[in-house]
């Protein structure tokens, strides 16, 4: 069972690295999360983001939920933001295509195509 | 919306809008009188009289960039469905109480679905806000208050991989152990 005591560890190591992170130069994981999204499965989505980011620890990513994007039909919609490139839209994504983009585009720094608006809707 | 925790997600959001800074959730799934609700009570901004005669329209919206607002009238269509309803209370400067409720037996009732994900994704995309959770199943009970969290981190963000992790797991477990 996990215990507040357990948390309290966590701090104790984490605390010390906790300025060096400059977030301004992060990137940005951005997840529709209207009534739109979450109706059309954004909530799984943005956890996969969230819970595959933590488990490769990767530092300076965000994510982050923001409201209706626009283009309802095409929820659940995510978009990435590296500093320095283009954003990318990824629209109708699932947790599998999330786990998907973290490991092409976050991490070998390559968009998954097939999921960016325009070239499957 | 193909649960109930996910209308619990998009009814909260509202609340964060409203510049809440404490938001109380409880759910309650009482088998033996066939109900099963929640309800949002928070101290935003609350609404006016007549704001609140129409929030269940849905050409009613606290947003400006567009006429429509679905998040309420799905809920109350939800509820409705199995012979329940809602209930909003409100006052201007105050905040806000909303009340759902559900026929815990009917065939349209949603499963209450994921509690974990809906509150680990609140928890951590609004840490200013501070969160109250209780879920009661029968005579069980899982109680959150973010405010502990705050207190042991001291500054170190829910957001931080490890933490947000840690949060996830917690919750996990506590909506687990209720149903054993």
């Amino acid at each position: 069972m996990k215990s507040l005591a357990e948390l309290e560890a966590i701090r104790q190591k984490v605390s010390h690295g906790v300025n060096m992170r400059k977030d301004d130069h992060a990137t940005r994981i951005v997840v529709g999360m209207a009534t739109c999204g979450i109706a059309a499965g954004a909530r799984p989505v943005m956890n996969a983001f969230v819970e595959e980011i933590a488990k490769r620890n990767l530092e300076h990513v965000s994510v982050v939920q923001t409201g209706c994007i626009g283009m309802c039909r095409l929820e659940p919609i995510v978009e990435v933001m590296v500093p320095g490139e283009e954003k990318v839209t990824y629209i109708k994504m699932t947790p599998e295509k999330a786990q998907k983009v973290v490991a092409e585009h976050i991490v070998n720094g390559r968009p998954v195509k097939e999921y960016i608006v325009g070239e499957n809707d | 919306m193909k649960e109930i925790s996910l209308h619990i997600l998009d009814i909260m959001q509202n609340s964060v809008t409203a510049n809440a800074d404490l938001i109380e959730l409880i759910v309650i799934e009482d088998e033996e009188n066939d109900i099963l609700s929640f309800s949002v009570k928070d101290n935003g901004k609350g609404m006016s009289e007549e704001l609140l005669a129409s929030v269940t329209d849905p050409f009613t919206t606290g947003r400006t960039t567009r006429k429509v607002g679905l998040g309420i009238p799905l809920l109350k269509h939800a509820c409705e469905l199995t012979g329940g309803g809602i209930s909003i209370k409100s006052k201007l400067g105050e905040g806000t109480l909303i009340t759902a409720s559900f026929v815990y037996s009917n065939i349209d009732r949603q499963p209450l679905g994921n509690m974990s994900e809906t509150m680990h994704q609140l928890i951590t995309s609004f840490e200013d806000v501070d969160f109250i959770y209780s879920h009661k199943v029968g005579d069980k009970e899982f109680f959150v208050d973010t405010r502990e969290f705050k207190k042991i981190l001291g500054g170190v963000s829910f957001k931080e991989n490890s933490v947000s992790l840690w949060i996830l797991e917690y919750l996990k477990e506590g909506e687990a152990e209720l149903y054993n």
